[in-house]
């Protein structure tokens, strides 16, 4: 019988015949957390009896969420990884470097790897066909220990994605459609896996930001072959060597699959204060905004920074509207330099954030006041998310919010191209 | 675990509480500091519940319970402000996980009869939730052999210090 990517991956990891609703013991090949779980992790590793690390050169600490710290009780945290770091020998980035996301597709991740990350957005790197989720501290301090975990063996929902996306439309439209779709709880405990001639075409940014998403529907992993734009993007990271096929067998069996078709896909915004509370771009005209947010582990990346660029090139902000870019990692934030990306959305009157996480999770830099709207391209608008119980948050594309940006209100990105 | 029987008051909360509900991101500055984090423990979604809650009560919930982030702090929270399992019709699949890694039972059962405020009397053997207030009786879904060989250990790290290993 023909194995799912997931299946075939657990299987490798596990060295058993791992089919959907087997439970195994999967041997790990990263393992991350994050300054905001990260000292939580460490005491759970602390608190076991084996404390030296599986692999110090595949566990990595990423200093992203608030970075730079904006308090005394999150530098210290700092300080509790960085020593951490220095006492095992383990990998460790620091503030600035970036989102622990992309850089996990910039530097770490592989395709058939097991990943698993203390950070519900592990699943970005299901882009590149690893199977990456994200775990609590408990779990990933004892992949940090053992190398090795347990999975329930997900069944698979295949996403079929057929025809062009129009102009203005793109992936993140796709994946909050999707969602939209089967809903919040869609594929709790399940994998999504991506298909079609969409897929075959689709670049890795793209991939990226669809993967980073699958969470917003419960699913474990979001997984897409590793394919030959898998095997190009590895390249351009410089490191060609560590590509390697993963395709599903064309005798895989699925739960459930489900087809797209994005020439008819239109631009679309989740409404507060669920993902899935999603409509079309255009239908939310009327709605104001005070703050745009583009970047994140969803949408930082160089061809957001492009894209919001050309929109806002010899344009302004609307008067009112705060628009604050942040690129996700530094590779980002210094080729959007050169390029002249970050210098176009400053003459805009955008404000630009060093490499991390920013306000995304309400800790800093773009918390809300009472009632305020935010148009960001993040992946969650939970109440209470970006600080403030009672701010707004609409989720859509990076087209979407830089042309919202100039219009003060939610804007079809069509009507600016 | 033996026999064990849970006794308290239900809490009641409706569908897709989110991590953020359960402890915002904006606390993450006191999540060195878990005594004052737990302070905050589900603010958002009801403001009295730290105020209220004694130890032995239950949270009851209905569909996705815990969706959102994999901070472990969520359970932990819930844990330390004294309650003794979760109830969901459904559950967020790294919230699950999280909850029993931290030795709280997380049950899966039908929880619209029940109203705030009902006591409940719980066995975890039997599988059983019997609602004194109401005198009805419903039973949860049993949880995974495998996991319920880490919560009876009272959660993860105990269960890996007292085996050496992951074992299934």
């Amino acid at each position: 019988m023909g194995k799912t990517i997931s299946e075939k991956i657990l299987s490798n990891k596990s060295d058993s015949d791992a089919l959907a609703g087997d439970i195994v013991i999967s041997s790990v090949d990263l393992v991350f957390v994050q300054d905001t779980t990260g000292p939580l992790t460490i005491r759970q590793f602390k608190s076991g009896k084996k404390q030296t690390l599986a692999s110090p050169a595949r566990t990595a600490l990423f200093i992203d969420h608030a970075s730079p710290s904006p308090s005394r009780q999150l530098s210290n945290d700092h300080i509790f990884i960085r020593e951490f770091a220095a006492e095992t020998g383990c990998l460790l980035f620091d503030a600035g470097c970036g989102v622990c996301h992309q850089i996990v597709a910039e530097k770490l991740a592989r395709p058939g790897d097991v990943i698993v990350g203390a950070d519900s957005h592990t699943v970005t790197a299901g882009a590149m066909g690893a199977f990456a989720t994200g775990m609590g501290s408990s779990d990933v301090a004892v992949a940090m220990s053992l190398g090795k975990t347990w999975f329930r063996v997900p069944e698979t929902i295949r996403i079929d994605v057929t025809g062009k996306f129009s102009k203005g439309v793109g992936a993140k439209d796709l994946i909050l459609y999707l969602i939209g779709l089967i809903g919040a709880d869609g594929a709790t405990y399940k994998a999504l896996e991506f298909t079609g001639n969409t897929v075959a075409s689709m670049p890795m940014w793209q991939r990226l930001t669809i993967s980073n998403m699958a969470i917003e529907a419960g699913a474990k992993v979001g997984l897409f072959p590793s394919d030959h734009i898998t095997r190009e993007y590895l390249k351009k990271q410089g490191r060609k060597k560590e590509y390697t096929p993963v395709f599903a067998d064309s005798d895989a069996v699925y739960e459930r699959i489900i087809k797209v078709d994005t020439n008819s896909l239109e631009p679309m915004v989740a409404r507060p204060h669920t993902v899935d509370n999603t409509a079309t771009a255009r239908s939310l005209v009327d709605i104001k905004v005070d703050q745009v947010f583009i970047g994140t582990c969803t949408n930082g990346r160089l061809e957001d920074m492009a894209e919001a660029a050309s929109l806002l090139k010899n344009k302004k902000v609307h008067a009112g509207v705060r628009l604050i870019v942040c690129p996700a990692s530094r590779k980002i934030y210094t080729e959007s330099i050169k390029a002249g990306y970050l210098q176009t959305i400053a003459e805009a009157g955008g404000i630009i954030l060093p490499p991390g996480c920013a306000g995304c999770l309400g800790l800093h830099q773009g918390a809300l006041g009472d009632k305020e709207v935010c148009l960001s391209t993040a992946n969650r608008n939970f109440k209470g998310r970006m600080g403030n119980p009672e701010g707004l948050i609409y989720l859509a594309s990076t087209a979407t919010a830089a042309t919202s940006a100039l219009t003060g209100r939610i804007t079809d990105p069509r009507e600016a191209l | 675990m033996g026999t064990t029987i849970l006794k308290g008051r239900a809490f009641k909360f409706g569908d897709g509480i989110s991590t953020d509900l359960i402890i915002a991101g904006k606390y993450a500055h006191l999540r060195s500091n878990l005594p004052e984090l737990a302070r905050h423990a589900m603010e958002d979604a009801n403001p009295d519940f730290v105020k209220r809650v004694k130890p032995g009560d239950f949270i009851v919930a209905g569909s996705n319970f815990g969706l959102g982030s994999s901070r472990e702090h969520a359970p932990l929270v819930i844990k330390m402000a004294g309650v003794s399992a979760i109830l969901a019709k459904s559950f967020a699949r790294i919230f699950f996980r999280n909850a029993i890694n931290q030795g709280v039972p997380a049950l899966i059962c039908p929880t619209d009869s029940i109203a705030d405020g009902d006591t409940l009397e719980i066995s975890l053997d039997e599988g059983t939730i019997h609602n004194i207030t109401r005198n009805e009786t419903y039973s949860f879904t049993r949880i995974p052999a495998a996991m319920l060989n880490i919560l009876n250990e009272g959660g993860l790290i105990p269960y890996i210090n007292k085996h050496g290993d992951l074992k299934l």
